[in-house]
């Protein structure tokens, strides 16, 4: 025991004394929590939009106070020529343009119908969605408003509902991808580097010769790098419920629990990438491209899974944190219990248990 | 008769096709400075490496500190010590920290851990140095700090992979004088080596050429035999024959 605790004093004092580390341990979290928070979202705000009101009668004026007081444009009201537009859009600064055309009410009192154009920017096909969405849904709103002074025989209002994130916050979305990003990739990337270090410094020579034995090695390699990423993991928390609002409706213990278990696989990982390589470099970049690409892509909080060919679909199964990510929005956001996510979790724990049996088998414990 | 520490009998290890050390056979007594020659290439590190059981043997026995190389190599790790060309220390860790570090490893209490390192710390004249990193120091301190932290746990034997590789002369000359007193307390030392002088140093020395071990005797014996003036004649007359290219 007293081996051990020595062994695992000396990991702690290799983390805290290399400023690297130190930063990829604990500045990634924070780096990739704000961006992917603040700077990634696909929600839309302060969007500047241009209303050429050439009716500028009531109607277009209440439609355009609704626009307003919805927080996410800028108006600002210019009468332009077509030509004017489209020299806008070039430039870029805008994105979206609403015209009111010239006897907007009379046409809406006389002729039950009148016409708006909205014309946006879809080079950015995604913002260009949401931007007319948003702005029909206030057309819309505006609408039912004007029909309730009429009668109508037959109508059909559908009433939304959205479960869980009934403001369509993004964060929900990234935050449980980011948490298991960050845990994959730091987990994944210290461990390996951690024990190939050793080899390349020709300390792990000296260690297997010592009467210490070799498990013990990757166990208190382990340990340090598993009680830093719990840190890691209360770091982002603490950012995305305090900072980003995201909601934490279930269990933090169990929370807790299921991180340890991906930070597990992701130390076993780790361990066997550092068997199949003698450099600090090869190792890295082995963790790098490895774990960056699959968990960004296959883990769902980027590109639905759904979405995805079958074979990309089946590949998906064998990425960790595709089960994580299902585990943490379940607990975090849908406020889950463990008779939720059980089958999730056998599945994160089966890939775990494998992967440690392996990396374990695969140590070696001679060099050659 | 003296006690032999190390014996080995036919000790070959085979990569693939490639025979890096081919039946081996010889005796090392309690006590002594066994000086393992040969030049680069020439199986000095691989035989090394089989004694300490980092590397098992393809064929042959060997028993190190009278414990089989095969079966009881946990018995053997507790009575050897092995300093790795690299000198094998932590360099973002300080002196204290290291011998500390490796105190604990070869499982000493706390209390034999203690009056070590202000036993060492006090031999190698260290008391400034203690708390700085290990890798602000010169290297020939570096590797004085290396040798003694391998025999921190007393052990039966140390084995030495070239250790005083890249220091001068005279810092050279302050390590054999570590050796010298390591010995005297009755450790074996099994030093490999580039260096003829410190061939000169050892009791023993052996010569590995191209796998095989072509001459073992003390320095006197070896150079009247191969009416040589220096070990370096020695050297030259036996490395002449090698075919492996050093790499």
């Amino acid at each position: 025991m007293n081996q051990f605790f020595t062994f695992v004093r000396k990991e702690f004092y290799h983390v805290f004394r290399d400023g690297k580390t130190m930063l990829m341990l604990f500045g990634m979290p924070i780096a990739q929590i704000l961006l992917f928070g603040f700077a990634l979202t696909n929600e839309v705000k302060n969007t500047k939009i241009v209303i050429c009101d050439y009716a500028n009668d009531i109607s277009s004026q209440q439609i355009i106070n609704k626009i307003e007081i919805s927080n996410n444009f800028e108006i600002q009201k210019i009468i332009l020529s077509h030509k004017q537009i489209e020299d806008a859009f070039k430039e870029g600064n805008i994105k979206i343009v609403i015209v009111f055309p010239a006897n907007f009410i009379n046409d809406l009192l006389q002729f039950n119908t009148a016409q708006i154009q909205i014309i946006a920017d879809a080079s950015d096909p995604n913002t260009a969605t949401t931007l007319t969405n948003y702005v029909s849904s206030i057309i819309a709103i505006y609408q039912q408003g004007l029909i309730k002074n009429t009668t109508i025989p037959y109508q059909i209002i559908p009433e939304i509902r959205m479960m869980y994130n009934p403001e369509l916050k993004g964060v929900t979305n990234f935050v449980p991808g980011v948490m298991a990003l960050v845990l994959m990739l730091v987990c994944v990337l210290m461990t390996s580097v951690s024990i190939v270090r050793e080899k390349e410094r020709g300390t792990m020579e000296v260690l297997l010769v010592s009467p210490f034995n070799p498990f013990l090695v990757i166990i208190s390699k382990a340990v340090p790098y598993f009680l830093l990423s719990l840190v890691n993991l209360s770091v982002i928390l603490l950012l995305s419920v305090l900072l980003l609002e995201m909601p934490l409706n279930g269990s933090i213990l169990l929370l807790y629990v299921e991180s340890s278990i991906l930070i597990l696989t992701a130390l076993s990982l780790g361990l066997l990438i550092s068997n199949v390589t003698d450099s600090q470099q090869s190792a890295m970049l082995i963790s790098l491209m490895g774990m960056l690409l699959p968990t960004m892509i296959f883990t769902g909080f980027m590109f639905p899974i759904e979405n995805m060919p079958l074979p990309l679909q089946i590949i998906s199964n064998v990425v960790p944190s595709r089960w994580y990510y299902i585990i943490v929005k379940s607990i975090m956001i849908k406020g889950l219990g463990f008779g939720a996510i059980w089958k999730e979790t056998l599945i994160l724990s089966g890939m775990t248990v494998f992967l440690l049996v392996v990396s374990f088998k695969k140590f070696k414990i001679r060099l050659e | 008769m003296q006690e032999i520490v190390i014996k080995t009998n036919k000790l070959t290890k085979k990569f693939g096709k490639f025979i890096a050390a081919n039946e081996i056979t010889f005796d090392v007594y309690a006590g002594e400075i066994f000086g393992f020659l040969g030049a680069n290439g020439a199986g000095k590190t691989t035989a090394m490496r089989m004694l300490c059981g980092l590397s098992t043997p393809t064929s042959g026995t060997a028993n190190i500190a009278g414990f089989n190389i095969y079966k009881e190599t946990e018995k053997i790790k507790k009575n050897i010590g092995y300093m790795s060309q690299k000198f094998s220390l932590y360099e973002d860790l300080t002196t204290l920290e290291n011998i500390k570090f490796f105190g604990g490893i070869y499982g000493l209490s706390n209390k034999q851990i203690k009056d070590k390192s202000d036993e060492l710390i006090e031999l190698l004249g260290l008391a400034k140095e203690a708390k700085k990193l290990v890798g602000t120091l010169p290297l020939g301190w570096k590797q004085k700090l290396a040798f003694s932290v391998a025999i921190i746990h007393e052990p039966k034997i140390v084995f030495l992979d070239e250790p005083t590789g890249g220091v001068d002369p005279v810092t050279r000359r302050q390590f054999w004088d570590l050796i010298y007193s390591a010995s005297d307390k009755g450790i074996t030392v099994f030093v490999t080596t580039h260096y003829m002088d410190e061939a000169e140093y050892c009791n023993r020395i052996s010569m590995m050429v191209d796998g095989e071990m072509k001459a073992l005797d003390t320095p006197t014996n070896l150079k009247q035999q191969y009416s040589a003036a220096s070990m370096d004649d020695v050297f030259f007359e036996l490395a002449r024959g090698a075919k492996r290219k050093a790499d």
